[in-house]
């Protein structure tokens, strides 16, 4: 009951100097790179950082949604996979034409979504066990349905155009700018007003603040909850398609692992796990944060093994960094 | 007296073990405020929570303006123009007070109906609370709130409902006397509208000043409807507790032979601690007054180790101590029972034995480390027979119980622990009358028992009932001290409103 005595006066509104903090981290980090290696700060490199935080970017983003409702969402990177194949399912083993390829693989990718709310506000079942669930239905059924083996766009020359090709470049001749890049941009800006401006913005910061409060306010927990996860799950579909483009094929034993490297870019992006707030500007601070350590790493040379360890630090700092400024 | 509104029948509610609503019954008139008044336990909130749609009934009938409804949803309870605040604030601390009051049915952009008009949200909100002559900004997070605010905001939320039926559940409980004015103010409004009130409160002096009629529950039965001009609060209670009430003023005991148990020196901490010197002696009950924010709570986490300090001394019985964890403190004999039971006190889930012996289970372990289950047992159950923990058993959850029995197993908790000095941070808050004075009793007991207790409490009758000695606190200094016989409301207000001394 004395709490609310305590005054509080902060320099900054907190999430504003948490996404103050990361950014300066990302600053501070390309500087050094660029002081360390001339080969870091140009042009292609530049834009192979952008173009590897494409398909991770998409990932974190929508499992932003999910983190922000104080859920977790392990099956992201194994649903991208499902759909990338799904996806090559539709436009190379049936020959459909390539958009409803597309939209199949990112509709599959919904579905599982789907299949997660379901369990997680029907069932009962906790996020963290659910999705761990679909983490492993999602990868045996690519193997099951791809047949352990890659499945090949070869036939579909225009599908590697979706993440490799470049209409900003063919437009502005120099400017060569993927449209991976343009589509991760695409669906940040969308990400961010669907979580500014729109009700289900409003219910996912509601839910992860109070969930309890939010059904006795009359709002539909589990209609939000499962579209949220939807939402999660359609954006994964939309990872693996610009994966699957990028490497010309669907592979089906790729994915398990990137769920953590996305989640960790949210973290890191200072949305919390508890719930309640986040920002997309944070995700993707946070997306290329982690981009940029495992690219300056490797110009560094450093060996691989130690990239992870090195990231792995970075993530326990950037959270510690956050409690110590929650604290004050 | 206007048209019934409400009118419950033949309400039955099981939850597991529990009886919750038996055949219980409860008329609402348009234009009345209704006390619906009973021990924690009674069914008062859980009967309540039936009309709102929280939980379902197992069976009977429920009538609105005289059609039989079905309420299944907390959203078809508003439709039908019943709002309730509950007793635990239902807020979401990350949203702002704009985004809080219109949760659920946000004003929507022009066209688009999956955009929001956050504009119209905050216009609308900053009309409500100038109608409720409040100056708060609604872009101004709840969590910068202090929780009087917050309730504040709770019931501006109610409200914006335009509810022709509003259930207040303790709404004062966290509200300073003028705030509790405006409340009333807000409430006769309300009234002279038209609108019914039910209004469940344990403060019988509030009852009295706002209530037209008062209905009593107890053991999840109903038990009476009466005017409450017809009434006296004696009546209200002897029909709550259906027994007399225990009622004491403390003996003085003879202070002067007495042996200091614990005495802090110069201690120190931030703003919140100023320079508190003060010496508590054996078997006395050590009462804590101020106004909420004047550091009481901080003192007794800051012995309890529970916060770092900046300076100060402990000495326990005559020795200088070191405490720097609630680890230390407990070795030292300390206990502490927070204001916030259900957060800080006990494991909830988890069944009556294992919280009596939790904080003890070395003094349980027998051959090879192995608990000595026989031992806990038998712990337990002396406990619930000594304190008389109303419970089926000691394998029940904690909780089950009602507030009182909760507090009581913290108690036995402690006492299981062998310590002999236990501070209590307002032990009867949330707590209805019956138990509070099984509560008094038992503080006295322990007191006889030569245990000494530091009591917080922001009642000045509980500080006046059971205090030996008084410590008066005002921003963070103890600004008096005042014996038993020196001590009255006046004076300890006027301690504690000593502010700059």
């Amino acid at each position: 009951m004395e709490l609310g005595m305590n005054l509080k006066k902060p320099l900054l509104k907190s999430d504003a100097t948490q996404k103050l903090l990361a950014f300066a981290g990302l600053i501070f980090l390309f500087v050094g790179f660029s002081l360390a290696s001339p080969n870091f700060f140009k042009f292609d490199n530049i834009v192979s950082i952008i173009l590897a935080t494409c398909v991770n970017g998409v990932l974190a983003l929508g499992v932003s949604f999910v983190i922000i409702t104080s859920g977790i969402d392990l099956s992201i990177g194994t649903v991208m996979t499902f759909s990338a194949v799904m996806s090559g399912v539709f436009i190379t083993f049936m020959k459909l034409p390539i958009p409803i390829g597309i939209i199949g693989g990112i509709l599959a990718g919904a579905a599982c979504g789907i299949v997660n709310g379901v369990t997680i506000t029907k069932m009962k079942i906790p996020p963290f066990i659910s999705t761990l669930g679909m983490m492993m239905i999602t990868k045996g059924l690519s193997l099951v349905i791809s047949g352990t083996k890659p499945i090949y766009f070869n036939d579909s020359p225009f599908y590697r155009q979706i993440s490799v090709g470049s209409i900003l470049g063919s437009m502005i001749p120099g400017f060569e700018i993927p449209n991976a890049v343009l589509i991760f941009f695409a669906a940040a800006i969308i990400a961010s007003i669907l979580l500014t401006k729109t009700v289900l913005g409003r219910y996912t910061f509601a839910l992860g603040s109070n969930e309890e409060a939010t059904r006795l306010s009359g709002v539909n927990v589990n209609f939000w909850k499962t579209t949220i996860y939807t939402l999660c799950g359609a954006y994964c579909g939309l990872a693996g398609i610009l994966m699957s483009s990028r490497l010309n094929s669907a592979q089906p034993a790729l994915g398990q692992g990137y769920e953590l490297d996305a989640i960790a870019a949210v973290v890191i992006g200072g949305t919390s796990l508890s719930g309640g707030e986040g920002t997309i500007i944070g995700t993707i601070i946070g997306a290329f944060i982690m981009s940029v350590l495992t690219n300056g790493l490797r110009i560094l040379s450093v060996p691989q093994e130690w990239q992870t360890v090195i990231t792995g630090v970075i993530l326990i700092l950037a959270v510690y960094a956050d409690i110590v400024r929650r604290k004050k | 007296m206007g048209v019934v509104l409400v009118s419950m029948e033949g309400i039955e509610k099981n939850f597991p073990g529990v009886h919750a609503l038996n055949q219980c019954k409860f008329v609402l008139r348009s234009g009345e405020v209704h006390a619906l008044i009973g021990e924690n336990g009674a069914g008062k909130s859980t009967l309540m929570k039936v009309l709102t749609g929280v939980y379902s009934k197992d069976s009977g009938h429920i009538f609105y303006k005289g059609n039989e409804v079905e309420i299944n949803t907390p959203k078809a309870a508003q439709e039908l123009g019943i709002s309730i605040i509950h007793q635990e604030l239902n807020l979401m601390p990350h949203l702002t007070i704009a985004q809080n009051i219109f949760i659920g049915r946000e004003p929507r952009a022009k066209g688009v109906n999956f955009f929001l008009n956050e504009k119209e949200i905050n216009q609308k909100t900053k009309e409500l609370l100038n109608k409720m002559h409040l100056n708060l900004d609604p872009t101004t997070k709840v969590s910068d709130l202090t929780v009087a605010k917050q309730q504040i905001v709770e019931i501006a939320k109610a409200l914006s409902f335009n509810a022709e039926v509003l259930i207040m559940d303790e709404p004062t409980a966290a509200l300073t006397e003028s705030e509790i004015d405006e409340l009333f103010n807000i409430i006769r409004q309300l009234r002279s509208k038209g609108t019914g009130i039910v209004y469940i409160s344990h403060r019988m002096d509030e009852l009295k000043k706002i209530c037209d009629t008062v209905t009593v529950m107890r053991d999840g039965c109903y038990i009476d409807t009466r005017d409450m001009k017809d009434v006296t609060i004696d009546d209200i209670i002897k029909m709550m507790v259906g027994r007399t009430i225990y009622d004491s003023s403390p003996e003085v005991p003879d202070e002067t032979s007495r042996e200091v148990v614990l005495e802090v020196k110069n201690l120190n901490r931030g703003k919140s601690i100023r320079n508190v010197n003060f010496q508590l002696k054996k078997g006395e009950i050590l009462g804590f007054a101020g106004l909420m924010g004047a550091g009481r709570t901080e003192v007794a986490r800051a012995i309890f180790g529970a916060d770092p300090i900046d300076s100060g001394e402990f000495y326990i019985h005559g020795k200088k101590v070191n405490i720097k964890s609630p680890e230390d403190a407990v070795r030292f004999g300390i206990g502490y029972l927070s204001e916030d039971r259900k957060r800080y006190g006990l494991a909830l889930g988890m069944d009556v034995e294992t919280n009596v012996v939790l904080t003890s289970f070395k003094k349980f372990l027998g051959f090879l480390g192995f608990v000595n289950s026989s031992n806990t047992k038998a712990t337990a159950v002396n406990y619930v027979e000594t304190l008389r923990i109303k419970t089926p058993g000691i394998e029940q959850k904690v909780k089950n119980l009602s507030g009182g029995n909760q507090q009581k197993v913290v108690i036995g908790k402690w006492l299981t622990r062998d310590c002999d000095i236990l501070i209590f941070d307002e032990p009867t808050r949330g707590i209805d009358v019956g138990a509070k004075s099984e509560i008094y009793k038992l503080l006295n007991d322990l007191a006889q028992q030569g245990k000494s207790i530091i009591m917080i409490s922001s009642e000045l009758p509980e500080i006046l009932r059971m205090s030996h000695r008084v410590m008066v606190m005002c921003e963070g200094r103890i600004t008096g001290e005042l014996s038993v016989s020196e001590a009255s409301q006046e004076r300890i207000m006027s301690h504690a409103t000593k502010r700059g001394a």
